[in-house]
């Protein structure tokens, strides 16, 4: 009986210590959603408005009359989608054949791989701002789906890698003696049972290139811009903007929130490079 | 015969990825290279005479090189310091029994998925600005003076913020590795008479240390490269108080338009970078199983 008993004080202290931390690190997040319901003034009220002010929704509609905050949302759809996608049909084959057809250099390419996402992007900063300035890219949707692509495309072998390993190969050599060529084996076997761990990258690949802030604020200018690119514009305030600010910034990262809170399994694994699953 | 044709197969599906990567590796470093050993402004074109190291001593004298290279230390170091602390501390509490803990990881994790811009000027405006800020107010409520985060402690001010978007994910992979901790071995422990901190230091700490490395190599990668927090919220200022080595980099390139300069740094910063990761891969390299 008294076991049961600390158990459950036990389990309340726990629970109580833990909503206090969650919503402590949850708070500027809150914060930020309710500022974006706040008129201007009372956004810099002293003391805080936290709960007790006059709910308008006029932020948002300023922000989506006044601003091309529409257009910068497009952008980040094509440029996250886009560069995942085209990433995606080059990574999948990549990947496959260092599952399923390891050679002594397998090792040696994935580590390679790895590697080359720790060259800091400032190391080619000039050369592909000149290069994309040369050819018309810069300041173009489809020079930063190229880039993100790039820059995404290890962590999606790696992933990819590391769920195709799971595929158990049996199944594999039973397609073979029934003389299955490759490429079959790829599009009528492999795919269909690794379509959960494609699905999962596509998923990862998008939030960070949705989130991505180096080259998207490097090589954009106003028009092609994603949102990051956007809510950088409100880094030189005039007059009142915080209710203004807290709205746009509301609708840039409710999208990648709610999607990042369904992959959070998913997440772990992939930017481990399946170290920890 | 199968196998011959099966591995050139192979050998035509890997080559697209690592072509790719090869060309968008070694070809800009190529061309940063030789950039970095001629004159070369964005605004003077004037011809590219060749200037040996001359834009090595350049980019090595400003004076806020040494500076960068410190400030890339700190934030490194310190993000790292608070995300592997808190998030060592956050995951035992997140592993302990309690009402709704679904609700309560994803309220944790939701930091990581905001944008480094929307995080960088939410903390700058709604919670660091001296006049209007939370934190001011919190300081008044104290009868403390209100302090200018970002102007008098500005380095303090962005390891807070860059933290803030890092601790779920040290959080999230390390209560993960915890979740596979074997229960067993920690009630035998508990039965034997160790006790909570006993246990901690000699179960719970070996078998998350695999985890913690690879917390490490990867926030590494990231924060060797931070940007977007300290161009949106300092500008690497005041004077160069928090510029990093990439910010500065950048400043040379896009505000000073010396390209000379900039991809002299661009190649200091690869050189560190790879000497970082030569250690880290070596310490790391063994978690990653291939």
């Amino acid at each position: 009986m008294t076991a049961r008993a600390t158990d459950r004080q036990r389990k309340l202290a726990f629970t109580f210590v833990a909503w206090a931390v969650a919503t402590l690190i949850f708070f500027p997040i809150l914060w930020t959603v309710l500022t974006s319901f706040k008129t201007e003034a009372d956004a810099v009220a002293i003391p805080p408005k936290f709960l007790f002010f006059d709910w308008t929704t006029d932020n948002y509609a300023e922000v989506w009359e006044r601003t091309d905050y529409l257009r910068h949302f497009r952008n980040s759809v094509i440029i996250s989608l886009g560069s995942s996608l085209i990433g995606l049909c080059i990574a999948i084959p990549a990947a496959w054949a260092l599952a399923f057809s390891p050679t002594r250099r397998t090792r040696g390419v994935l580590m390679w791989m790895l590697s080359t996402k720790m060259l800091p992007a400032v190391g080619v900063l000039v050369p592909i701002y000149l290069l994309f300035k040369r050819a018309g890219l810069l300041d173009t949707r489809t020079g930063l789906v190229i880039v993100l692509m790039l820059s995404n495309l290890p962590i999606m072998v790696w992933m990819l890698f590391t769920y195709f390993k799971e595929i158990p190969r049996d199944i594999l050599e039973a397609a073979r003696m029934d003389g299955a060529t490759p490429g079959r084996e790829l599009l009528h076997i492999l795919t269909p049972m690794a379509l959960p761990g494609i699905a999962s990258t596509l998923l990862l690949n998008v939030i960070l290139a949705w989130n991505e802030s180096f080259w998207t604020l490097n090589l954009t200018a106003a028009s092609t811009g994603p949102l990051t690119a956007f809510i950088a514009s409100f880094s030189a305030p005039e007059g009142l903007f915080y209710a203004k600010l807290s709205a746009a910034s509301t609708l840039a990262i409710a999208p990648i929130v709610i999607l990042g809170w369904l992959s959070q399994k998913q997440l772990v694994r992939g930017l481990t490079f399946g170290a920890v699953k | 015969m199968a196998s011959i044709h099966s591995r050139a197969t192979a050998r035509l599906m890997l080559s697209p990825a690592v072509i790719l990567l090869l060309v968008w590796m070694a070809a800009p470093l190529v061309m940063t290279l030789w950039y970095s050993l001629h004159d070369y402004q964005l605004l003077m074109p004037r011809g590219n005479p060749f200037l040996g190291l001359e834009n090595y001593a350049y980019f090595l004298s400003d004076p806020g090189f040494l500076q960068s290279i410190g400030n890339t230390f700190m934030l490194v170091m310190g993000v790292l310091l608070i995300t592997v602390v808190c998030g060592v501390g956050l995951a035992l509490l997140l592993d302990q029994p309690m009402y709704g803990r679904g609700v309560v990881r994803v309220l944790v994790v939701a930091p990581f998925f905001v944008m480094p811009t929307v995080s960088a000027l939410v903390w700058k405006n709604m919670f660091m600005n001296p006049v209007n800020g939370l934190f001011a107010w919190m300081a008044q409520m104290f009868g403390a003076d209100a302090i200018d985060w970002l102007a008098q402690v500005p380095l303090l001010s962005l390891t807070l913020i860059v933290a803030w978007g890092w601790l779920p994910f040290a959080t999230l992979i390390l209560l993960t590795a915890l979740q596979s901790l074997d229960t067993e071995q920690k009630e035998a422990a508990e039965m034997d008479g160790a006790n909570a901190w006993a246990r901690f230091l000699h179960i719970t700490l070996p078998h998350l240390s695999r985890a913690i490395t690879v917390v490490i190599l990867i926030q590494t990668i990231f924060l060797l490269s931070l940007f977007a927090e300290i161009f949106v919220t300092t500008n690497g200022g005041p004077g160069t108080q928090s510029s990093n080595l990439a910010y500065l980099v950048y400043s040379h390139a896009l505000l000073r338009f010396d390209v000379g300069s900039a991809s002299a740094g661009g190649v200091i910063a690869v050189v560190a970078a790879n000497i970082l990761a030569l250690l880290l891969m070596r310490l790391v390299g063994k978690s990653l199983e291939v």
